[in-house]
């Protein structure tokens, strides 16, 4: 371990030893490093397997855009979590983590055979090859693609994490704690502006913290000193928030940005405490200084792929604040200056590097401070291939030719167990684009930067295309002065020694003597797409980058373009030789990095998923031994079994004592709508089917309302209460859409009407008692009421009181029996229910629940919408004829009864039907087909409710039928699985047609 | 998620409203009178346009009011709410 630990540091504590398990093994790292740092300092580059071709890939960087370091953690715990980043994972004491994507391990890999067999794995090939024979999908390539595929393995048990969302509000957030963003915040806090700084890693800095080169000074200081200084002056602020290890996850339109707080990650197990693990920020801002800096670009040239080619920064960073020098022995590949830090720094601490450079020259200091160190430069030099299987070797370079379109010379071979790469910077636009901000390409450098013209946010420092020190000082201060109408601050006189030149050469897809078609030349190192396969793309037709990108799945998964983009529109741009930035880019799509769903999901979980209603009577039906059932947010009895009695013997009882005696239902989850104002009866009448002005008060009546379409939407019975009240109730699942609709038509097409609408559904619990017996129960309950049919007839309502209070008792029914409802103020409701049982027990009152309800009015051929019914019935289909007004010049829906489609004889119409086999029981949903012999078997229908009747011992059915009014006596056939159940077409009245139990 | 200033509440998140697309479609004094054709340009024709387009909205958990409102949804840029009756403003 000590051999590539070669450097102390402040950030990582080398007293105090972290132990952790990888791929099975133990190793030692120290507190502060990273999963990546602490295999690094091992000597372990190889870290998994790439994901068509199965090559072996190591550690390439040292941040969010990693490609290959992709770990499960903690396999076979809960808190199993797949796809973490090595580079961004803390390590912790007893952190466990292996490799993805190879099997049986990552030293030998069965799917490392790909590799070999990769000139006949091309782009596309998937589309290409699993087309035929046409039988060979379902049993061999589809189980074998979903073998191989997918990255990881998900967590089998649900997650015993906690995770939490908080909502915040600031004046100015900050994305990015960087040199810029520190200047950026600092300015902002100091000029009393609520201000948030958000920064995914445990410290702020970024890549200053760790300069201490005499190349890079602010005023007179290292870089890394000043900027030391400045943050500790940071943290004294009192209007700023600074939240370090939470990363920015998206950037919504109006400055609303997700970020993802990690609270617990980076702690031992056993000393997480069932603490919040992660927390999501939701953040309105109301402006946003984005800083969320640039991404090192590779170098795109055969074999770049191997263990040991890292990028030229990340090498920096891992020596300069982790101490760990990822070779003995390195090579640094460039096209700019910046990769010569990483060389003099190597250099200082006495590591051997060499350099090779596709440029001719450069005349940077940082780079006559290299040479002076005694740094070899290959000039003008290309690398055209690399050797070693898990681990770089070696590497062959050759001279680029005058124009650098080809190579020329002879091969030079040099040792290296660590070759740097470094194309030059491609800026982290991602965050800008997700606000909806455009981006210009600029020539000289070949890279997309920000056009700002929103006035909501900015961009500063490298993500904004300024990737020199003193560009980044400068140009941040200038633009945040602006942006927040500052007219000082400390900042302006900021003395910057910088080294580097701009000069960079670029060439996207590096030339080499051996043929195109025989190299590997990596883009996208996680999917594994090759410079070869964007060249078929492009010979295949495709032109759109965004087409190119789906068909070769370069920055797809979790690269999302960080990496892999720039270069895969150089090559397009190069080989159809159109201009770079004319081809525009993928769209950058939320999140930046990967979230858990525990974080998405927050408190949102267990009971807190979603609300649960429970009517006031509920623990009436639970000491009852109900079983409930979701009917929306509400819990409804389904049925109360007897001792072990299943759903159809409950039932069956259910529903035969409510028809001989009493049965009583919890009705309070029907909404409830209070009408009142001087145009009520008129809003009635439009929005009913039927006529509303003649109700006399005390009267109720059943309504039918219509969608604009003339389909059937809701039903209910209302009631007049006075002369200017009204009390709907609509269906329970209907209640929320109903009274919208109403507002709606009320506010926008009928502001005249003096109509007043609330709904009252909490307010009223109901018990409705419905049966022969029902008359004798109310009278013990309201001794002194008249309830003779003269007194209070059907469809009527009156006022009554229990033990002084209110009540509001209606006769209607929805069973066809002598039937009440009871309205009482909701917290009475229990006890309403438990003195209706109370005086029904000599009748032997039955609670019935949802499932008998609706086996009784199928027996009366009563609908109920959104079962029989499916946004598709007009009430004509339903053979409702009667309650639809001839004389009503309008109301909802009416001009669509006679559409030329809603017209036709043949549209699916409510009929009855009754199997041939009284016992037989059809299911709900099954399809109803009279032909046969015709083949396709056309299907003219559907069964919308089916029961078997105790009170007919015959099983019934409502079902929809094309034509099905003129089908009366007609035979059917409802085809199952294992057999033909044969029916016949019957009226969809099967009890009582008469209407003679309402009065009995 | 954009910030919708309700004309009678004020400023407040999307998530409180709904959207009940296109605005200014009137509903027709006397539906009978009209053909087949005509209703069905009032029942189903909608626009979809690619920028700025007038739409109702209803402040469903606030207040409760539907409003009108111009959006470019292209970009989700709000250029006016304005309440139900009044003109709608030349964008």
């Amino acid at each position: 371990m000590k051999k590539y630990r070669v450097n102390k540091t402040k950030h990582v504590d080398q007293t105090k030893t972290v132990s952790f398990d990888f791929d099975g093994k133990s190793y030692h790292g120290f507190e502060g490093d990273t999963l990546a740092s602490a295999l690094l300092s091992n000597g372990v580059h190889l870290v998994g397997r790439s994901f068509k071709y199965h090559r072996p890939r190591g550690i390439m960087s040292c941040g969010s855009e990693e490609p290959n370091a992709i770990c499960q953690i903690n396999e076979d715990t809960d808190l199993t979590e797949p796809n973490v980043r090595a580079t961004e994972i803390e390590l912790y004491e007893g952190l466990k983590a292996s490799s993805q994507n190879c099997w049986p391990s990552v030293n030998f890999d069965i799917g490392g055979i790909n590799n070999f067999i990769s000139p006949f794995i091309p782009a596309g090939f998937y589309y290409k090859t699993f087309m035929w024979p046409k039988n060979f999908w379902k049993k061999i390539y589809e189980p074998l693609i979903r073998w191989s595929a997918g990255l990881g393995k998900s967590p089998t048990k649900p997650d015993p994490e906690l995770y939490d969302h908080k909502h915040v509000h600031c004046d100015i957030l900050i994305i990015g704690g960087g040199i810029s963003g520190i200047i950026a915040s600092k300015i902002a806090a100091k000029n009393n502006l609520k201000t948030i700084l958000i920064e995914d890693k445990n410290i702020l800095g970024g890549s200053t913290i760790f300069q201490k080169n005499e190349n890079y000074k602010i005023n007179d200081k290292y870089s890394g000193e000043w900027i030391d200084a400045e943050i500790a002056e940071l943290k004294k602020l009192d209007n700023l928030t600074i939240k370090t290890r939470t990363s920015l996850a998206a950037y919504h339109s109006y400055n609303y940005l997700l970020a993802k707080e990690n609270i617990s990650d980076h702690l031992p197990l056993d000393k997480r405490n069932g603490s919040i693990r992660q927390r999501l920020w939701k953040i309105r801002a109301d402006k946003v200084i984005v800083a969320t800096g640039a991404i090192e670009r590779p170098l795109v040239f055969n074999n770049n792929d191997r263990p040991g080619i890292m990028l030229s920064n990340s090498v920096k960073k891992y020596l300069d604040f982790y101490g760990v020098s990822c070779g003995l022995n390195n090579v640094i590949f460039t096209n700019n200056d910046s990769a010569y830090e990483t060389a003099v720094s190597l250099k200082e601490k006495g590591i051997s590097v060499e350099m090779i450079d596709i440029r001719k020259k450069s005349n940077s200091k940082i780079v006559k401070n290299a040479e002076q160190l005694g740094i070899k430069i290959y000039w003008n030099s290309t690398v055209v291939n690399t050797f070693g299987h898990k681990k770089i070797n070696s590497i062959e370079i050759m001279n680029l030719s005058e124009d650098g379109s080809n190579v020329v010379g002879n091969k030079i071979r040099i040792n290296c167990d660590c070759l740097a790469i470094s194309g030059g910077w491609t800026p982290m636009v991602h965050m800008h684009t997700q606000s909806g901000g455009k981006l210009d390409f600029r020539e000289i450098d070949q890279t997309f930067i920000p056009n700002e013209i929103e006035k909501n946010h900015i961009n500063v420092g490298s993500c904004n295309g300024d990737f020199e020190l003193e560009e980044i000082i400068n140009n941040t201060n200038k633009k945040v002065k602006n942006f927040l109408k500052v007219s000082k601050t400390e900042f302006d006189n900021t003395s910057v020694l910088n080294s580097k030149e701009l000069d960079k050469k670029n060439i996207w897809l590096l030339p080499n003597y051996i043929s195109e078609g025989k190299c590997k030349s990596f883009i996208d190192f996680q999917n594994d797409s090759t410079a070869k396969d964007i060249k078929l793309a492009l010979r295949e037709g495709f032109k759109s980058i965004e087409h190119v990108k789906r068909y070769t799945t370069t920055g797809m998964a979790t690269d999302q373009g960080k990496l892999s983009n720039m270069h895969a529109l150089g090559i397009i741009a190069d080989t159809a030789g159109v201009k770079m930035g004319t081809l525009g880019t993928t769209t950058f799509r939320p999140p930046f990095t990967p979230l858990t769903f525990g974080s998405i999901v927050g408190r949102s979980v267990d009971n807190f998923f979603d609300i649960t209603r429970k009517t006031s009577i509920h623990e009436c039906h639970t000491q009852n031994n109900a079983k409930f059932e979701n009917v929306g947010q509400w819990k409804r009895p389904w049925y109360y079994p007897i001792n072990d009695e299943g759903l159809h013997d409950a039932v069956q009882r259910e529903s035969k004592a409510a028809r001989d005696s009493a049965g009583i239902l919890d009705a309070s989850t029907l909404g409830k709508i209070d009408i009142q104002g001087t145009d009520a009866s008129e809003f009635l009448n439009r929005v009913y089917t039927n006529a509303w002005s003649k109700l006399g008060i005390g009267k109720c009546r059943y309504g039918l309302m219509l969608n604009e379409d003339g389909m059937v939407y809701d039903d209910g019975v209302t009631t007049r209460l006075g002369e200017n009240h009204y009390l709907m109730t609509t269906t329970t699942g209907g209640a929320a859409n109903v009274l919208s609709k109403l507002e709606d038509y009320l506010q926008t097409e009928w502001p005249e009407l003096d109509v007043y609408l609330t709904s009252v559904t909490d307010h009223y619990s109901t018990a409705s008692i419905c049966g022969p017996n029902s008359k004798k129960i109310l009278k013990k309950l309201f001794p002194d009421k008249d309830f003779s049919d003269d007194a209070f007839p059907h469809m009527s309502y009156q006022n009554g009181k229990i033990d002084e209070i209110n009540c509001r008792i209606m006769r209607i029914s929805f069973t066809g029996e002598l039937s009440y409802e009871i309205n009482i103020e909701s917290k009475y409701g229990k006890s309403l229910w438990e003195k209706c049982i109370e005086a029904g027990k000599e009748f032997k009152i039955t609670p019935y629940g949802t499932e008998t309800m609706h086996l009784l009015r199928a027996e009366k051929g009563f609908i109920i919408v959104g079962q029989d019914t499916d946004g598709t019935m007009t009430p004509i289909d339903l053979q409702m004829d009667w309650i639809v007004s001839k004389k009503k010049y309008d109301f909802i829906g009416k001009r669509s009864l006679y559409r030329s489609d809603t017209i036709r004889d043949d549209r699916k119409q409510l009929v009855g039907l009754l199997t041939d086999d009284p016992y037989e029981i059809l299911e709900e949903g099954a399809q109803i087909v009279s032909d046969m012999s015709k083949k396709p078997i056309e299907m003219i229908g559907h069964v919308t409710s089916s029961y078997f009747s105790p009170n007919l011992n015959k099983s019934i059915a409502l079902a929809v039928v094309k034509s099905g009014k003129k089908m009366k006596g007609q035979k059917l056939i409802v085809p199952m699985e294992n057999k033909n159940i044969n029916v016949t077409v019957s009226d969809s009245v099967f009890l009582d047609k008469e209407n003679k139990r309402i009065n009995a | 998620m954009f910030l919708i200033n309700c004309p009678y509440c004020g400023e407040r998140d999307q998530s409180e409203f709904t959207c009940g697309g296109e605005a200014h479609i009137v509903r027709p004094k006397q539906p009978t009178e009209l053909s087949d054709d005509q209703w069905a340009e009032y029942l189903f024709m909608r626009k979809n346009i690619k920028g700025v387009q007038f739409e109702r909205w209803n402040h469903a958990h606030g207040c409760r009011k539907w409003f009108n409102m111009v959006r470019d949804t292209s970009n989700d840029k709000i250029h006016a709410v304005y309440k139900m009756g009044e003109k709608p403003p030349v964008v």
